[in-house]
């Protein structure tokens, strides 16, 4: 099998990485020492390869709605344009699709971003459940909150909502408490529009989308552009003295930030309730979504939690952990350069709680590990009682 | 790639040098530690143990991955290098200077029979490819 490419597998190449096979992708896992890109990323800045991400346009009239019923989390939460939200997208039994971001940039118009790995998956559903949804709301107030020009009656073959994945473009994301200077210095045009931006909020600048969001617990943008000129943004941003950084460095660091790496950590498998996103997932308002229902009607007996080595060694995926409650398991675990020990997100029975010492069994041994809540490391620095 | 001339290779990426003493040193090689990347923990044998050849009998684990280090021939464990206990991340630094454990061979044949630099060099050109 031929692995795809991102427009920048050439100058990966050319910056010395590492490449590996990354579910399809021949990607950078690192460039020379991860831990040295981790600490980087913390410190300073660095600057990531997420072309394999997919950009998916949601576009029509009543595209709020559809995303309310669509998703978990709450698309009513978005007021402030640009303002963007973190949710799984669920199947009807609970189970993760993916979890993905929106970005609400006008009532006919959300930007959604979704795993590499997942993306035609994704995109097959959302315009699976896109068309349905038109088909079943003949009267009522969806359908007038969907179409408010038509009264509440129903045009056939209006309104419209269309799904596009946007293929013509690449991302990159710049990450680290130097990454925003860094990038007005490289694409000064976007400064005014973009230095207002709080976390989590997105400008579109023509070209150039800007999202000041990412996956390692640091400040920074992720800018999306034309395929075509992402190549030339990335030589620029590094002539800036922004290095780059590997798939390897940006696993630690999304995992000290407590952040949930899809496939991993959850999966079609399991609901998020249990993967650590109770806070994303609305079941107070009224609204009805996928999946809500099985939510309702089946509470997670398990959970996610942090857990930190006591004892030497590494904590990887797939080891599983005994405590007093019962048996769990890791769902991904690794060394933090910033603890300068081993950690974990584990998902645990109910009853264990945060500070009681559990066994994680390491090929023959049984090592002692230490629940604690995460985020483990944030904005460069590790989270106090950690 | 820069393979010493003066060590014995497996095919399993471990470097054995014979020592005056009649000991063999043995660590894992610049072509293992390139892949594996930084490494943050190291379990030797405990001094003491018999090994047979082939046997797995250490761990050396990167930030990425965990891999198994093999007892290169039969013999006993002698020594281990406590000093990677602290800082693993000399493997990465000098691979051939960083011993992990040292044997006492049973059989002096066994050592011979290992793998020259240039049959290993061959070895990690084919898994290039």
């Amino acid at each position: 099998m031929t692995l795809k490419q991102t427009p920048l597998n050439a100058a990966h190449r050319a910056m010395g990485a590492k490449m590996v096979d990354f579910g399809g992708w021949d990607m950078p896992v690192n460039y020379g020492s991860q831990i040295d890109e981790h600490h980087q990323v913390r410190n300073d800045c660095g600057m990531f390869d997420v072309c394999h991400m997919r950009v998916v346009d949601a576009k029509g009239e009543g595209v709020r709605n559809f995303l309310r019923y669509l998703l978990a989390n709450n698309a009513d939460k978005l007021t402030l344009p640009g303002k963007a939200l973190y949710s799984a997208m669920l199947r009807p039994d609970g189970g993760v699709i993916d979890d993905l971001i929106i970005y609400f940039m006008s009532e006919h118009w959300f930007r959604i971003v979704v795993n590499a790995g997942t993306a035609d998956k994704d995109i097959a559903w959302m315009k699976q459940q896109a068309t349905e949804f038109t088909r079943h709301l003949p009267t009522g107030d969806a359908a007038v909150a969907l179409s408010p020009a038509s009264g509440g009656k129903l045009d056939r073959g209006a309104p419209q909502l269309t799904i596009t994945s946007r293929d013509d473009l690449a991302m990159v994301a710049v990450q680290g408490p130097n990454a925003r200077a860094k990038v007005w210095q490289v694409l000064p045009q976007t400064k005014t529009s973009t230095e207002g931006l709080q976390n989590f909020q997105a400008a579109d600048c023509g070209e150039y989308f800007m999202a000041r969001t990412g996956y390692t617990g640091e400040d920074g943008f992720e800018v999306m552009l034309p395929k075509e000129k992402v190549e030339k943004f990335w030589y620029a941003l590094n002539k800036a003295g922004v290095p780059p950084i590997g798939l390897g460095a940006r696993d630690t660091l999304r995992l000290e930030a407590g952040m949930n790496l899809y496939g991993q950590d959850m999966d079609e498998n399991v609901g998020p309730l249990e993967s650590g996103l109770a806070w994303t997932v609305d079941l107070k308002s009224e609204r009805d979504f996928i999946g809500k229902a099985a939510l309702l009607a089946n509470p997670p007996n398990k959970k996610l939690v942090g857990l930190v080595l006591l004892d030497r060694g590494v904590l990887r995926g797939h080891q599983k952990v005994h405590s007093a409650h019962g048996e769990g398991e890791i769902t991904s675990g690794s060394f933090s350069p910033t603890l300068e020990k081993s950690i974990a997100l584990a998902r645990v029975p109910n009853g264990v709680q945060i500070g009681a010492q559990v066994q994680v069994a390491v090929r023959d041994k049984m090592l002692a590990a230490k629940v604690v809540k995460y985020p483990f490391a944030r904005n460069g620095k590790a989270v106090s009682s950690r | 790639m820069n393979t010493p001339t003066n060590l014995k290779y497996t095919a399993s990426h471990e470097w054995v040098k014979s020592e005056a003493d009649g000991t063999i040193s043995i660590g894992i090689t610049q072509h293992a530690q390139e892949l594996l990347g930084d490494m943050v923990f190291v379990e030797n044998p405990a001094v003491g143990r018999k090994l047979k050849a082939k046997e797995e009998c250490a761990v050396v684990e990167s930030v990425k991955a965990a891999a198994d280090v093999y007892s290169p021939v039969s013999g006993e464990v002698v020594a281990v290098n406590s000093e990677l206990d602290s800082s693993p991340e000399k493997i990465n630094a000098d691979a051939y200077g960083a011993w992990m454990f040292k044997m006492k061979p049973d059989n002096a044949d066994e050592v011979a029979a290992l793998m020259d630099a240039s049959a290993y060099q061959a070895v990690v050109d084919s898994e290039a490819h």
